[in-house]
């Protein structure tokens, strides 16, 4: 029997898991998470009673539904929770667990490995209090905690009204919504927008619902600075009019967007593609999620879809795999998968529009900002460097001079910032300024998981 | 077509071409430095950055003295100290027959004027007390010294080119031909230049030259496995290598322990690939955890590796062609050359210059390979994947 591995417990991993188990391929399911359901649908830690009904909302059902359909394949996969993908050597995972490290082999890959906040540096963002605004829902989620009392949530996604609906709903005291994006550019892109009603609609009722309850809502704003001693007091933020605003809050949420996570995608060989519309390096699939030989790749972590989308390209990778294994499946739902995947991933394109990644901010940001934060290199410093004789002006050889992006998230925060500032810097477009190019470990990993291996 | 009149074309914009094309500016020559990406940016720029002087090649004393010299007044010579540190270097034993190979490497460093303090296990408690048992022995040279690659090479290339040298970057070299006393070297972009001297400085890249000259060496590349982990507080000061080679580590003041390796991994410098396979990640992690225990918690961020030249010898070549006069070779340094690096470029601008230098090269001739060369031990023991050798 085929060694099919799914990496990733989120709605595209469980989607694909759940198809080969109907098929009796008996998967592999590793998953970096102690807790199915990926970011968003992320169950809450074991002991912790959550109303997931009220923080769910509206996707309660989609929630309950993959959870369920997870329960009901427990038995006919592999499980292994709590399990890092560290790097990826032909056809060879190797995984780090807290009992060590080991290898898993496979014939045939499929990676959904989701997402995460898109970051653009601000004056004191670096502060104790700063969360990236997936962070601050995970932190609820998982853990039932806030990232503070009085929370303002700032960028530009549309995880930005949800996430603070669910901080208001569970008792913590939102004290703006700051979005960068002008409510002109939004409502310019309702017509592609309405494409999608009810996703168009339930993103309305997120706005309506904060602010009825009466929580400032700004639209088309620029972020300042945040301000504080050692830890958030506030943010200062300019309005639409022109108007200096400050919020004094304890912590503040931060994303404009998400951006996948194709780390282990291009370890495994995936070709990377410069995307215009997101302006991000994304791996290249077919419209089945085939990324190369025994390669597929499923959900945000290839291009960001969404939920819904991330779910349909987890089945339709799994039954890829399935026609290329030469195993039979209904073909026609694929076809029907194919097409509600497009969709929905066109969709999020247009969605792109209506809350829009501030690439023109980085030629404004002072030099004393912190640009990496794991390395603490400011802008100035990267400036610097770039201007001085034989100076880099491609992201890979300023980060060898500079060690912006070298640290322990190895560009994961700062790349698409980086790439901005490379580019703008350098007066070049920013497919020329390259992309940070990875290396194994994906994540940081202990010395500890080696000792394992050995005993 | 931009043709360039020069005195010396310099091929390979690393460590040794930036540091030879910095000497022969000094003393007035006109250079090109010409570079097919961009400078220090291959194996000068992610070799381990050991200035180590304990356990190196007898015969190259001489240069790797004077070498040192040069890299103790960094800052007054390029005007930068890139994170120079004279941090010493602690070789260890972990059983008899390696603590006799340390003293025998000591009797060699200090008939060349080198201080070796010789460290038994309770000395080495008092000393550097974070050691793990394992290590049964050291011997401790306080002159050995580290700095940082990344940062070397550019800015020596960026003085050099404000000594007037001329400096090329992603501009490959098609072909060097000599006519009567002139080289013409032709690149893929427009520039062609004519001159006097070639210095072939193109590491992992440089037997193509030698060839086109009817010499050869039985070069190939490969690298070493290296990591680096986050940062916490600072308190590993010496550079630590173990006498396997199984951990070469230092910790840099601003935290992070940086670690090569053996064994080596071939390398494809046409793809311009140096994979690390991740079984040589966890071996090393295994080996720092035991030399350095307090590590055994501290994550692994980034690995990464380079494309060094090798030969069977491990020597590198350096001198003067045995078939063109005008042609001098630099390459194969044999994952040992960051430290020899401005030594070897003073050596050549000497050459080039007064016609010859006092510090003795003839171990490093390119006309060794014409006999039955010796297979050196190191290299035996630090490969896994090596190409046929002669």
């Amino acid at each position: 029997m085929s060694n099919v591995v799914v990496v990733g417990g989120g709605p595209a991993g469980i989607r694909a898991a759940c198809m080969l188990a109907a098929h009796r391929l008996r998967p592999v399911l590793l998953d970096e998470a102690r807790n199915v359901g990926g970011q968003g649908y992320r169950a809450p830690s074991p002991g912790l009673r959550l109303d997931m009904d009220a923080l769910m909302g509206g996707e309660a059902a989609k929630y309950h539904a993959l959870q369920a359909a997870f329960a009901s394949i427990r038995d006919q996969i592999e499980y292994r929770p709590g399990t890092l993908v560290w790097a990826i050597e032909g056809k060879t995972l190797h995984v780090a667990t807290d009992e060590g490290s080991s290898t898993v082999s496979f014939d045939a890959l499929i990676l959904a490995t989701g997402a995460m906040d898109r970051i653009m540096p601000l004056p004191g963002w670096t502060l104790p209090g700063v969360f990236a605004l997936g962070g601050a829902q995970v932190s609820l989620k998982d853990q039932g905690c806030f990232i503070g009392r009085r929370v303002a949530f700032c960028g530009s996604s549309p995880l930005l009204n949800l996430a603070a609906l669910q901080y208001r709903k569970l008792g913590a005291d939102v004290v703006a919504v700051c979005d960068t994006t002008p409510l002109g550019a939004k409502v310019r892109a309702a017509p592609q927008l309405a494409a999608a009603p009810r996703t168009m609609m339930r993103g309305i009722s997120y706005l309506t619902s904060l602010m009825r309850a009466g929580t400032p809502m700004l639209h088309g704003v620029t972020l300042l600075r945040i301000e504080g001693k050692s830890r958030v007091e506030a943010i200062i933020v300019r309005d639409c009019r022109g108007r200096e605003r400050r919020f004094a809050c304890d912590a503040v949420a931060l994303g404009y967007g998400l951006k996948p996570e194709a780390q282990l995608a291009e370890l495994a060989g995936a070709e990377m593609r410069f995307d215009a519309t997101s302006r991000l390096w994304l791996p290249k699939i077919d419209a089945d999620g085939r990324a190369g030989r025994s390669l597929y790749l499923a959900g945000d972590s290839v291009v960001i879809g969404g939920a819904d989308a991330a779910e349909a390209s987890g089945e339709l990778a799994a039954r890829a795999v399935l026609s290329d294994l030469g195993i039979v499946h209904a073909r026609s739902v694929a076809r029907g998968l194919r097409r509600r995947v497009f969709r929905l991933r066109r969709f999020q394109r247009a969605l792109a529009r209506a809350f829009v990644w501030p690439a023109n901010r980085v030629k404004d940001l002072s030099d004393d900002v912190a640009l990496c934060r794991c390395e603490n290199v400011s802008v100035g410093e990267i400036r610097r460097a770039m201007d001085q004789a034989l100076g880099p002006i491609e992201v890979n050889r300023v980060k060898a001079i500079t060690r912006c992006g070298m640290g322990r998230c190895q560009g994961r925060v700062c790349g698409p910032a980086l790439q901005e500032l490379v580019a703008s810097h350098a007066g070049i477009p920013i497919e020329a300024a390259g992309r940070l190019r990875v290396q194994a470990p994906v994540k940081p990993i202990p010395l500890s998981v080696a000792r394992t291996l050995a005993e | 077509m931009t043709r360039l009149i020069a005195d010396v074309a310099v091929l390979g914009g690393g460590l040794i071409g930036s540091w030879t094309a910095y000497f022969l500016a000094r003393r007035g020559k006109r250079v090109v430095l010409i570079e097919k990406g961009v400078v220090g940016a291959q194996s000068s720029g992610t070799n381990f950055g050991n200035l180590r002087l304990q356990g190196r090649f007898p015969g190259q004393y001489p240069l790797s003295l004077r070498a040192q010299d040069l890299w103790e007044r960094l800052e007054d010579l390029i005007g930068d100290s890139c994170e120079f540190d004279a941090t010493g270097h602690l070789y260890c034993a972990f059983d008899e027959a390696e603590r006799d190979k340390i003293d025998h490497y000591a009797e060699v460093s200090e008939s060349y004027g080198i201080r070796i303090e010789h460290l038994d296990r309770a000395q080495l408690k008092r000393r550097f007390p974070w050691l793990g048992r394992k290590v049964i022995a050291a011997t401790y040279s306080a002159r050995d010294a580290t700095a940082n690659p990344r940062l070397v090479t550019p800015a020596v290339a960026r003085v050099a080119k404000s000594l007037g040298v001329t400096v090329v970057e992603h501009c490959a070299v098609r072909e060097v031909r000599k006519s009567g006393d002139t080289f013409h070297v032709d690149t893929d972009t427009d520039l062609q230049v004519e001159c006097g001297h070639v210095v072939n400085a193109a590491g992992a890249w440089a037997l193509e030259f030698a060839e086109r000259f009817g010499e050869t060496a039985p070069l190939f590349p490969a690298g070493p496995p290296q990591f680096v982990t986050e940062p916490f507080p600072y308190f590993i000061t010496p550079s630590v290598q173990t006498v396997d080679g199984s951990v070469i580590a230092r910790q840099i003041p601003r935290g992070n322990v940086i670690l090569a390796g053996y064994p080596r991994t071939a390398a494809d410098p046409i793809l311009n690939r140096a994979p690390v396979p991740p079984v040589k990640t966890l071996a090393a992690m295994e080996c720092l955890a035991e030399v350095v225990p307090a590590l055994r918690s501290c994550h692994v961020i980034r690995v990464w590796s380079g494309i060094e030249g090798y030969l069977p010898d491990m020597l590198p070549v350096i001198g003067q062609s045995e078939t063109t006069p005008g042609l001098i070779h630099a390459f194969g340094f044999c994952g040992h050359g960051f430290q020899i690096g401005p030594g070897v470029g003073l050596c050549l601008s000497e050459i080039i210059v007064d016609g010859h230098t006092e510090t003795p090269l003839s171990p490093f001739a390119i006309g060794r390979f014409q006999q039955e060369i010796e297979v050196s031990d190191k290299f035996k023991r630090e490969f896994d994947a090596v190409r046929k050798t002669p």
